[in-house]
Order: C-alpha cells, then sequence, then structure tokens
C-alpha cells in the first residue's frame, strides 16, 4: 500500500483520537474567537430591543437534552436579554424533555439576574426576577399543533394552570393576557418539526412576529420562511447562539462552544484535504 | 357499515375545518374548540395505549426468555425499570406539609428525585448521544467528500464554504468565505427549498383531499 492510498484509508479511530485531542485543548484553552454576526440574528435582536418594557415574549423551549449544546446558550441569552429589558417572558415547552430544560434556564438567569451587570455600556441593576411577575412558565402539553391552536384561542384553554399549579387567572403577569395578540414576539427555540407547527399554526394563522432557534443541521430549511416574511430572524445553531451573545455583550457558553467548534472544523477539513490529496495522486499514479 | 361509517366522518369532519378555517364566526370558532378538546382527549388515550404496549412487548420478551433459559431479559428488565422510577417519582410529592402521591396535580413535578433522574441521567444520557454524532461526522466527511466527479466536487465545494464562513483564522478570505455562504444559504439552497416546500403543500392538500373524499383509506388499515 503506497503513501497515497494510506491517506484514503486512514483508520477512523486515528480520527476520533485527533479530533477528540484538539476538541479538549480548545474547550480547556482560554481565549476567545470574534465572531460576525449576520442579519438573521441581528433582527431577532433588534427586535427584543425596540419592544417597550413590560412587553410580553413568548419563548418556546422545544428541545430535548440531546440538542442542549447548540440550543440552550440561544436560551440563555435571550431570557437574560428580555429580562434585562423589563419585558415579561412568557414559556411553555411543546417536547417531552422541555420542561427540564426550561427550569435549569430559569433557575441559572434568576441567579445572574441578582448580580448587576453593564452590557454594551449600559448598567443594569441587579432584580429580583420573580415568578408570576416577570415569567410564566405554562409546562409542557403533548400534541404540540393542537396546544399552538390552542394558544392562539386563549392560553387558558390548553394551559388552565401553569406548570406548578397556579391557575393562570390568578398570577399576575398573565392579568389580560388571552391569546398571542397581547403578545409581542414568540420566538421558539427547537430541534424538531415543532418549528414547522408553529410556523403553519401559529404564525400563519395568527399573523405574529416570530423567530426561529434552530440546531445548525435545521437552519437552512426555513430560509424560505425567512424571505417570505413569515420569520424575522434565524439563529443557527451554536454560531447563531454566539452572534446572540456577541450582540447582548453577554458571552457565555455559545462564544466558549465556538472556539472548540471552529478548531473541530478545521480538523474535519484537514482530513478531507487529506484524503484528496490521495485521492488525486493514486489516481494520477495509476493514470501513468 | 365499518367501511361507511368512518369514511363519513372523516368527510363531515374534514369538510368542517375547510369551513371552520375561512369563516371565523364565534360559533364556527366554539365548535373548533370543541373538537380540539376531542383531539386531545382521544391523544391521552393513545399516550395510555403507547404505554400498554411499551409494558406488554418488554412483558412479553422477559417471558419468553425466561421460558428459554437466556438472558435476553435484561435489557427489557432495565426499560420497565426505568419507565417505572420516571413514573413513580414523579406523582409523588408534597402538598401543604403532607407527603403522597398526588395523580391529579403536579406536585410530583417538584419532586428532587424526579429532577435528579432528569438532569444527571437524563440530560448527560442524551447530550453524550447526540455529541458523538460529531466524531462520526468528521470520519463520513473524510470518506465522503472525495472530489469524484462535477458534482460531489460541488458538494465538496458547498461544505467547505459553509464550514469556514465563521473561520477566524482565514485571514483576508475570512469575509469572502462568509459572502459566499449568505449567497449559496440564500440563494440556491432558498431556491431548492422553496421549491420542496411548494411541493411538499400541493401533496398534502391532494393527500387531504383524497382522504376526504375516500379515495386514500390507509387510515382503516387497508391500501
Amino acid at each position: 500500500m503506497t503513501l497515497f492510498d494510506k491517506m484514503m484509508t486512514l483508520d477512523r479511530r486515528w480520527i476520533f483520537l485527533f479530533l477528540a485531542v484538539v476538541c479538549f485543548i480548545t474547550y480547556y484553552g482560554k481565549f476567545q474567537i470574534p465572531i460576525p454576526v449576520n442579519s438573521e440574528v441581528r433582527s431577532v435582536y433588534n427586535k427584543i430591543e425596540s419592544l417597550p418594557e413590560g412587553s410580553i415574549v413568548f419563548l418556546g423551549i422545544d428541545y430535548d437534552p440531546s440538542s442542549q449544546a447548540e440550543l440552550h446558550p440561544m436560551t440563555y441569552a435571550i431570557m437574560e436579554h428580555c429580562f434585562r429589558r423589563k419585558l415579561g417572558v412568557l414559556t411553555a415547552a411543546l417536547s417531552q424533555n422541555g420542561p427540564g430544560m426550561a427550569e435549569q434556564v430559569f433557575m441559572d438567569v434568576v441567579d445572574s439576574m441578582k448580580l448587576p451587570r453593564e452590557y454594551n455600556g449600559v448598567e443594569y441593576p441587579a432584580r429580583d426576577i420573580v415568578k408570576g411577575v416577570d415569567y410564566v412558565f405554562l409546562g409542557y402539553k403533548p400534541y404540540f399543533s393542537l396546544i399552538i391552536l390552542g394558544m392562539g384561542q386563549n392560553f387558558r384553554i390548553p394551559f388552565p394552570a401553569d406548570y406548578y399549579g397556579t391557575p393562570l387567572d390568578s398570577i399576575p403577569m398573565m392579568q389580560g393576557v388571552n391569546n398571542y395578540d397581547q403578545v409581542a414576539f414568540v420566538c421558539d427555540l427547537t430541534s424538531g418539526n415543532i418549528a414547522d407547527a408553529w410556523i403553519s399554526y401559529g404564525q400563519s394563522r395568527f399573523n405574529f412576529d416570530m423567530a426561529l432557534g434552530l440546531t445548525g443541521v435545521m437552519a437552512a430549511d426555513y430560509y424560505p420562511f425567512l424571505n417570505s416574511g413569515q420569520l424575522i430572524g434565524i439563529m443557527g445553531g451554536l454560531f447563531g447562539a454566539a452572534q446572540y451573545e456577541q450582540l447582548a455583550d453577554n458571552a457565555g457558553l455559545a462564544k466558549d462552544g465556538m472556539r472548540v467548534q471552529v478548531f473541530a472544523h478545521l480538523v474535519i477539513i484537514l482530513f478531507i484535504i487529506i484524503a484528496n490529496v490521495g485521492f488525486f495522486m493514486s489516481r494520477r499514479k495509476q493514470g501513468n | 357499515m365499518k367501511q361507511q361509517l368512518p369514511i363519513a366522518l372523516v368527510f363531515i369532519f374534514g369538510l368542517f375545518m375547510v369551513f371552520q378555517y375561512f369563516v371565523p364566526h364565534e360559533t364556527s370558532e366554539e365548535a373548533y374548540e370543541f373538537l380540539l378538546d376531542w383531539i386531545v382527549i382521544i391523544g391521552i388515550f393513545a399516550l395510555g395505549l403507547g404505554i400498554w404496549s411499551l409494558i406488554k412487548v418488554n412483558w412479553d420478551k422477559i417471558a419468553e426468555a425466561r421460558r428459554n433459559n437466556t438472558r435476553e431479559w435484561f435489557y427489557p428488565c432495565v426499560t420497565m425499570a426505568g419507565l417505572l422510577m420516571i413514573i413513580i417519582p414523579g406523582f409523588y410529592g408534597t402538598k401543604d406539609g403532607v407527603s403522597g402521591f398526588y395523580f391529579l396535580s403536579s406536585e410530583g413535578l417538584q419532586n428532587s428525585f424526579f429532577r435528579q433522574l432528569f438532569n444527571y441521567i437524563i440530560v448527560p444520557a442524551q447530550s453524550t448521544m447526540f455529541a458523538l454524532l460529531a466524531f462520526y461526522i468528521a470520519s463520513a466527511a473524510y470518506r465522503a467528500f472525495r472530489a469524484r466527479n462535477i458534482l460531489s466536487t460541488l458538494l465538496l465545494g458547498a461544505a467547505l464554504i459553509v464550514m469556514l464562513r465563521f473561520n477566524p483564522y482565514i485571514g483576508p478570505l475570512s469575509p469572502i468565505f462568509a459572502d459566499m455562504a449568505n449567497w449559496l444559504l440564500n440563494v440556491p439552497n432558498l431556491a431548492a427549498k422553496r421549491a420542496i416546500v411548494i411541493g411538499i403543500g400541493l401533496g398534502v392538500v391532494a393527500t387531504a383531499m383524497k382522504v376526504v373524499l375516500g379515495i386514500e383509506r390507509g387510515y382503516m388499515g387497508k391500501g
């Protein structure tokens, strides 16, 4: 076997080992990489930035732990942005493991809000975030298409009480909030076909401003809806989350993760180049 | 009758749903809400059926393994144990200082054991499974992305551009790759996806009409 043949038929365990070493080193190396921001993410940030204090933002936490690496950082960044801007956050989870994901975010962001911070040169004092006043978590219900349709009639139809058993009518933030008409912006963070249901049964039928936070592999599928105006923005994968963190001046999990992702991609490209050099050279040799 | 009744029901309710969508009258909205409730109720029975089916399949496997004296009982036992470990703590909680099983309210969701099962078993297990994909993707990319012909070269080029679009270590090429990736996503990708979405949409309408008119009867268990 020649060198070029070997370049084409490397044992995959070498690839696994090399990638693991690179991921390990870059994860623990504390350096930041610059994040260019694109218009799809900027429009999501601008939308939240433009909302008047007290507006309601609906966040759909529709993902499971399998996609938390990409979607959790988005949820953290958006939720903290909303709380700093004094917007009410209404949340539901339409995937089975979504409530666990949502509770983790609430717990951490509520703690983070207890400290004063400065973002983009603006001082934000410490704030106590109160359940039922600053946010409401509706919880999980199966059959997401029906729940999306039901919430369009009244949030109380699919969710008579919140996740903790408090009737919606007795929650201060829900006074006068009946359906999507009282919600200023909907952002669904999802790793599955719930995004399609949100577009078909939610945005198309009730005509609210909406954006999606998606895993990297899904993002390309939803560009037609961005172009048609049904979505005002898309955040795709860890890169989308890192862009949001960049805009919100709140570096977190995504910017950390981008370090690993950039170098992991370089490793993959290196192996693709090795394979192609081997392929071309061995083909040329055969031709001769 | 066994044939005609389901077809008649599908026809009536199918037409009603189409009619309702275009008539936002109060009565139509009320009927629509009523039907939504019915769908949820039917769905909950389906959920119960799913759990029953899971228990039955695994129970049968355990029984068969015992009959044949094999060790095939292990994984079904793990599945059953997992099911019970999530369900039982999910109903056990404390209300007004009284601990116990609460089947009609959500106290069990605050049970610390239930939460720890989620945070320390489900979250790491699912995340790990997904994280392993990165390694398989690297290996698959190494084997699949070969410039064998024009089409595979185009695929390879597109993949490289999209992967390098946010890479800051390629110097002056970085903004060029970012622009090229944006063009790829917003022009060829958009054109192809739009065609697919429109095709799927028309297909869904055609299939729905076939179901409503009784031409497509696959839902009755026959082709």
